[in-house]
């Protein structure tokens, strides 16, 4: 063996210079022409046979019309200021310690508020206004109670609600809520009807291709999660990389998801932050392998370059002895 | 007497403009028999070297399918029984895709063949497969149905803690879509170009631990041709 001898400069020294050695013929464009035809054929007769999922996305309408008490449920929640996206940070809103920090290492704080949000402002009253006959006297007397009244009125509503056989409201005990039943009824209404998805989107104007209001309020709700969670789309269930279905999803996220399913990550309140940083970090490794000792090395160790360049190393030795 | 050695004797041409000298740069580094060869060396006799071509070729199909997508709008495939198809031939491209690119990183890692002034092409590689994971979600999230909904909503806890989510927003369609159709597509496509360019310009890395005495280098290898 002639490889000990040598200075690992030595040896990149020929991987270095151009080959000197013995050559194969080798068709660069006729290779093309094959794996075109090979990969085409392969991915025309997958997509004939096994295809790709198209689960109907969900609407604010069709949520109302599945599961109102839900509806009434969250409606009460972003009246009062208590649903997720309320109480989420930045970018929506500047909750205080909302966010994922490390330490004072405070990533989502930085970005400050860029997409704003007043979820009783945004979801429920200024829909509201956009009706027909709009509930006036329901939102006149929220618009004129005060922060306490309001936090009052929608926390015993939903006390109420969660105490009323079903959550359903029409069963609700009677009680001091203020216009919040009022209001949250209209909402539903409007929503069942259809008419919420389009004003939430729209925001006022013709064009809309911004979703982020519908897709928070779908979210604060219990339906949409419950639907993901029977297609086991959620975060504990590797959620990112499963699509609908048995069709594969982004398979490659499989170690990003990883770290979800495993303490410390699984019960951290900044498992985010942690998975993106951990991931970052693991990714700039596997780029700069060529230069990290160890990492670099294992290739040499573990000699499965042996498999790969059989050939050679066997011609190579019969060609000495 | 290779032709290699002949040619040092002709006249140099002088280059005095940039544009002189970058032509002198590519001749120099990318000659059109290393950009084009008939032959490789005789140790590129392996199947784990079909699945650089794979990416290239899956990459095609994504594009060639993503085009006829995108030339439709994004709710077409939708309502269309040939637009599924194409939705379909779109996935599973994507899915080929990324198969053969980690099976080819895979490959190269166990070759380590990033030897020999090649660490800007593992260097590429990686840019590649990063920047088309980004692509990926960035499709999913395109899919304007349920999967996309629930992707939006998962994904975006991630980049708001990142500090992103507010440029990078995976509920804004029109944002994604600018995204998903032109500025990914473009990145991918600029990389893997790079990182195709320079596996011509290095040639394909000699196994490890190749030695001047083996018998391909030494001559005494009868079996295949040599230059
Ligand atoms: C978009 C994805 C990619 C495409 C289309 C692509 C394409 C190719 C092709 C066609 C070759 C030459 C033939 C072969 O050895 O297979 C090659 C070589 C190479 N690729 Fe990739 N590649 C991609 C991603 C990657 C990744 C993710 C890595 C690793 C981080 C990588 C590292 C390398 C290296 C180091 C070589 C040189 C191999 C040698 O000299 O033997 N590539 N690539």
């Amino acid at each position: 063996m002639s490889a000990p001898t040598m200075s690992r400069s030595d040896r990149d020294g020929l991987a270095r210079r151009p080959w000197r050695g013995t050559v194969r013929e080798y068709d660069l464009f006729k290779e093309l022409t094959v794996a075109l035809v090979v990969v085409g054929l392969v991915i025309v007769g997958l997509s004939a046979i096994v295809g790709s999922p198209d689960e109907p996305s969900v609407t604010l309408k069709s949520w109302a019309q599945a599961q109102p008490a839900d509806f009434v449920a969250t409606a009460t929640a972003e009246l009062g200021g208590t649903s997720e996206t309320a109480g989420y940070g930045p970018p929506y809103n500047t909750t205080a310690d909302a966010t994922q920090t490390i330490g004072a290492f405070d990533l989502q704080s930085f970005s400050g508020v860029q997409l704003p949000i007043d979820t009783a402002q945004d979801l429920v009253i200024t829909p509201l206004t956009t009706l027909n006959a709009p509930p006036s006297a329901a939102l006149d007397a929220w618009n004129a109670g005060s922060d306490t009244e309001k936090a009052d009125w929608t926390a015993a509503y939903t006390d109420a609600l969660t105490n009323a056989p079903d959550g359903d409201p029409a069963q609700v005990a009677t009680g001091d809520y203020g216009p919040v039943p009022v209001l949250t009824d209209a909402l539903l209404t409007m929503a069942s009807q259809g008419a919420l998805d389009g004003v939430l989107n729209a925001q006022e104007s013709f064009y809309n291709s911004d979703y982020t209001r519908t897709i928070l309020f779908l979210g604060d709700g219990a339906y949409f999660g419950d639907l993901a969670t029977a297609a086991h789309l959620t975060g504990d269930q590797w959620g990112m990389m499963n699509e609908t279905g048995n069709t594969p999803g982004q398979s490659w996220l499989w170690l990003f998801s990883f770290w979800y399913q495993i303490e410390p990550f699984a019960s951290a309140p900044n498992a985010d932050l942690l998975v993106v940083l951990l991931m970052l970090v693991l990714s700039v490794l596997l780029t700069l392998v060529p230069f990290i000792p160890g990492l670099r090395d294992i290739p040499r160790w573990i000699p499965i370059h042996r498999l790969i360049w059989r050939d050679y190393y066997k011609k190579r030795a019969a060609g000495r002895s | 007497m290779s032709i290699r050695e002949e040619r040092k004797t002709e006249p140099v041409e002088e280059y005095y403009t940039w544009t002189g000298k970058a032509r002198g740069w590519l001749l120099k580094h990318l000659p059109a028999d290393k950009l084009l060869p008939q032959d490789q060396p005789s140790y590129v006799a392996s199947w784990i070297y079909v699945f650089g071509m794979g990416a290239i070729v899956s990459l095609v199909f994504i594009v060639v399918s993503g085009v006829v997508l995108s030339l439709n709008g994004p709710a077409w495939y939708h309502v269309s029984d040939f637009g599924h198809f194409v939705n379909s031939v779109h996935l599973w491209s994507v899915e080929l895709f990324f198969m053969t690119m980690v099976v080819h990183l895979w490959g190269k890692y166990w070759m380590a063949a990033w030897r020999g002034g090649r660490t800007l092409t593992w260097i590429t590689g990686m840019g590649a497969f990063l920047v088309s994971i980004v692509a990926a979600f960035t499709g999913y999230l395109l899919q304007t149905n349920f999967d996309s909904q629930w992707i939006a909503f998962e994904g975006k806890d991630a980049l708001n803690a990142s500090g992103i989510g507010a440029w990078f927003n995976v509920a804004n369609l029109g944002q994604i879509f600018g995204f998903h159709i032109v500025l990914l597509p473009l990145a991918v496509g600029a990389v893997v170009a790079l990182h195709v360019i320079l596996v011509r310009m290095h040639g394909v890395v000699p196994p490890i631990d190749a030695a001047e005495t083996d018998a391909q280098l030494s001559g005494t290898d009868r079996t295949e041709a040599t230059r």
